[in-house]
């Protein structure tokens, strides 16, 4: 039995217990998110999913899908919402796209592109986040993270290594790894794992493939973000083939 | 720490995972602080990832993950506690303990910060002491703290006085002069049987007190019928909301009648558990109340076959550690569960899927204290008292400038008029009518009555007279909820610290009307897209002031136009302290915040960092003493 909810007008199908933001990724239509991957269970952090519906603000990625439903996405408001939310994460790590070998396959980049951000707006807070290059084959930039816990979902549901958590509160929230010392090196962690290939932003580097695909020829270099759902972990997966 | 000390600790706790929190809190309080070591030694013990019992350490105020000294001064930093002139005392004692507030001294013997308000805005300025309530701080006790830290007297020898609390209660009625014995309520509980109890706590229309109002018969019935192995009651304890007091009055006098209106609970939802999460802040009632429960279990009001009736229910106690978002029900959980406490996506609610994943009715001290109260007087007494769509009384913490701040039960349905006039309050220029989360009302709206269809409100009420600073009201709560914000989701991490910024810029004398536009903006995003019930409030008695008092925010204002929050030459301070320069020459133009942020500098505080390590602490004076 399928039922169906409107997605800004269109038609969107549903199995029972979808959620909008699956049966919207199954029609093929994209909603702007980024903690939300297809592969693991929804976490409704980011809230760049953040949809309206019935005129009421919600997670796409965690509210589950009813027939009926009239659900808004792209309205100028909500985009609006989502350009201030991204200058929000802009501002809070340290992201210098220019130098960042993850540009072009970064969903946090490709999502602003998409948006419409031209600038990060506000103050930058320019948090001090020393990087963790212990590892042979994997550096953490943890400049770059944006507090999506993919990674940490990744290590611990499929890897079965728990090897990263968040630590810390509020703004200092950050990412820690399973070591006495701290140090991603004296922890289980593999390049195999598909916890170095679910980075949606540049925080999990592989080591010596940063450029093996020049910018210009990368992921959202060659379709924006909302032509692909669920790209972001493909993008991550094309750096992890590389290597 | 000797091994046979953790075994022993670990033994108690059952090895439980779940107990991590609760042996945490232990061993903080054993050692002072959490080393890496003991960290690492635990994770092995409970068969636990490192990185997770790192995360439960790093997460609340009052576990320290770096040496915090052996004795760790907190101030409570609410507003009332500032209009009290905390800060003048705060800065006394680092003076005379030659300390940088936040820093721990060189020896290693103390450190001095701040913390969110600690529940004692009718008896402050108070701080905390290796987590003691010190409370009517003075000048002279400062002296006396500072003298005893130096000669190392253990703040268990401290003057006892110093120690005790207040209940002061001010104007009772049905719930504070109830007149019933322990057990009363729940022998008549037991009597009417669990589905009788259903119907009355329906037909009282009783809604939860904690400020929400939700309707808690619904939620009673809806945990009783959802499937489970075994369901729980949980007394929600973390009473953070800054001006609140009264569970603290509930706990410490009346705590028979809530647990009797807990037992009550677990017996209407088929729960044989109980668990009262009382905020670390008082940890100073523990023992006591610990105590009453085994009395309570010797005289058959607790524990197996209570009254003889065949109703097994108990209770344990477990601590906070110092973070308000706890008191959301479903981080409470987290908590519980020794997580750190960060909202679940709901739904599933905790009714459903609660404590363990089971079904869980969460309820607020005072919601249960008046359900045991239900149990003797029946719904139709209840629900005749108060409006009809909120039915019975209100415990309101009333502080403040008012002559007599403590506790005021009043029918549902008064003024805030009439509780202004009770707890003698003159020349009021605004209230605060549900702590830092609620709306901020301006004289003409004190003819608003107290309920939940006009002005509802957990029961924090904080008076302002005309002599106040609503600016610094305003900049206190920002900051308050940027330190709060468990940093789960993007809106209310950022926002509760870029509003934080936004009102220091003003503090700072940077500001701009655009500033006062980018609040106002902040406070739409939040509303709405926040995952939670902190960051969908956090901005709305901000936003009132802005609105309601906005000369007080136009009078902080630089310039008409814009103004950077960057400023180049304070950017260049650092390079004049290190070359010992402070000459014209080395000034960039216009040099204000230089000049400022070196002033802040000489006092041994940072200006741009007060978001992240000493919230709120870089302000030189209490509210009442910057204003003009």
């Amino acid at each position: 039995m399928n039922d169906s909810f409107l997605l800004d007008g269109e038609d969107i199908p549903f199995t029972p217990g979808q959620t909008v933001m699956q049966a919207a990724a199954a029609a093929g239509k994209y909603i702007p998110h980024l903690c939300w991957h297809p592969d693991f269970a929804a976490h409704g952090s980011c809230k760049l999913c953040t949809v309206k519906i019935g005129g009421r603000f919600a997670t796409s990625c965690t509210v589950r899908a009813a027939a009926g439903q009239e659900v808004e996405n792209r309205t100028d408001e909500l985009d609006a919402k989502r350009r201030t939310l991204l200058q929000l994460l802009f501002v809070e790590g340290n992201h210098f796209c220019p130098s960042c070998e993850k540009s072009g396959d970064c969903a946090l980049q490709a999502t602003a592109y998409e948006m419409g951000m031209l600038t990060p707006h506000f103050d930058h807070f320019y948090p001090d986040r020393p990087v963790d290059a212990s590892h042979l084959e994997v550096l953490l930039e943890f400049n770059r993270c944006i507090l999506c816990e993919l990674c940490v979902r990744a290590s611990r549901d499929v890897d079965g290594k728990n090897v990263f958590a968040l630590a810390g509160r509020g703004t200092r929230s950050h990412l820690v790894v399973n070591s006495d010392t701290g140090r991603l090196a004296d922890t289980d962690f593999a390049a195999t794992d598909r916890a170095a290939a679910v980075c949606p932003v540049g925080v999990i580097l592989k080591k010596r493939v940063g450029f093996a695909v020049p910018i210009g020829q990368r992921t959202y270099d060659r379709q924006p973000i909302s032509a692909s759902m669920g790209a972001n972990d493909k993008a991550g997966a094309g750096i992890g083939e590389a290597g | 720490m000797a091994t046979a000390e953790l075994e022993d600790i670990l033994e108690r706790h059952r090895r439980d995972p779940l107990q991590l929190l609760q042996i945490l809190i232990e061993l903080q309080a054993r050692d002072g602080w959490l080393a890496p070591a003991t960290l690492g030694a635990l994770a092995d013990a409970l068969g636990m990832p490192r990185a997770r019992v790192e995360s439960t350490a790093s997460f609340y105020s009052f576990l320290h993950t770096r040496p915090a000294g052996e004795y760790r001064i907190l101030f409570s930093d609410n507003i009332t506690d500032r209009m009290l002139g905390n800060q003048a005392l705060m800065q006394a004692l680092c003076d005379k303990l030659w300390l940088q507030p936040g820093k721990v001294s060189e020896d290693g013997l103390v450190s001095v910060a701040t913390t969110s308000c600690t529940g004692m805005c009718d008896q402050g300025p108070a701080l905390l002491a290796n987590g003691r309530t010190v409370t009517r701080l003075t000048p002279e006790r400062i002296d006396e703290i500072a003298h005893l830290i130096r000669r190392r007297v253990p703040v268990g020898d401290w003057p006892p006085e110093w120690f005790h609390v207040e209940d002061n209660i001010r104007c009772r009625d049905v719930l504070l002069d109830h007149g019933l014995a322990p057990g009363q309520a729940l022998a008549a509980a037991l009597e009417r049987g669990a589905t009788s109890i259903l119907g009355e706590i329906e037909r009282s229309a009783l809604r939860g007190r904690g400020g929400a109002g939700f309707g808690s018969d619904i939620k009673w019935r809806s945990c009783r019928d959802a499937w489970g192995d075994a369901h729980y009651v949980i007394c929600n304890a973390d009473e953070g909301e800054p001006g609140t007091f009264k569970d603290r009055v509930l706990l410490a006098s009346y705590f028979d009648l809530v647990v009797d209106g807990m037992c009550i609970a677990g017996m209407a939802i088929g729960a044989n558990k109980g668990f009262i999460y009382l905020r670390g802040e008082y940890r100073y009632l523990l023992d006591r109340l610990e105590t009453r429960l085994a009395q309570r279990r010797e005289q058959g009001l607790l524990g197996r076959n209570i009254l003889g009736r065949g109703f097994t229910f108990d209770i344990e106690i477990h601590l906070g550690a110092g973070a308000y978002i706890c008191g959301e029900e479903s981080a409470l959980i987290e908590s519980l569960e020794g997580k750190p406490g960060k909202p679940r996506i709901r739904p599933p609610f905790p009714v459903t899927n609660g404590y363990r994943g089971q079904p869980t009715t969460v309820n607020n001290v005072e919601t249960l204290a008046l359900a045991a109260l239900i149990a003797v007087r029946g719904g139709e007494w209840f629900r005749a008292i108060g409006t009809p769509a909120s039915t019975g009384t209100k415990l309101l913490s009333v502080s403040g400038d008012v002559a007599r701040p403590g506790i005021y039960e009043f029918p549902f349905g008064v003024s805030v008029a009439e509780v202004l006039e009770a707890a003698g309050a003159r020349d009021t220029q605004a209230v605060t009518s549900a702590g830092a989360a609620g709306h901020c009302l301006a004289a003409d709206e004190f003819g608003r009555r107290i309920a939940f269809e006009d002005v509802a409100t957990g029961g924090s009420i904080m008076v302002f007279d005309a002599s106040r600073d609503m600016f610094e009201v305003a900049r206190n709560f920002a900051h308050f909820f940027a330190h709060e914000s468990c940093g789960f989701c993007t809106p209310c991490r950022v926002g509760t610290a870029v509003n934080a910024r936004l009102l220091d810029k003003l503090a700072a004398d940077h500001g701009s009307p655009y500033d006062l536009d980018e609040m106002a903006k902040m406070h739409r995003l939040m509303q709405g897209a926040s995952h939670c019930g902190l960051g969908n409030t956090a901005t709305i008695a901000i936003d009132d002031m802005l609105v309601k008092f906005r000369p007080a925010f136009e009078r902080r204002l630089h310039s008409p136009d814009y103004e950077p929050a960057f400023d180049l030459d304070a950017a260049l301070s650092q390079a004049r302290r290190m070359t010992g320069r402070d000459d014209p020459g080395a000034h960039l133009g216009d040099n204000r915040g230089a000049l400022a942020e070196e002033r802040a500098h000489a006092h041994g505080r940072a200006t741009t960092a007060g978001v992240q390590d000493a919230p709120a602490s870089a302000e030189p004076a209490s509210a009442k003493d910057l204003q003009p």
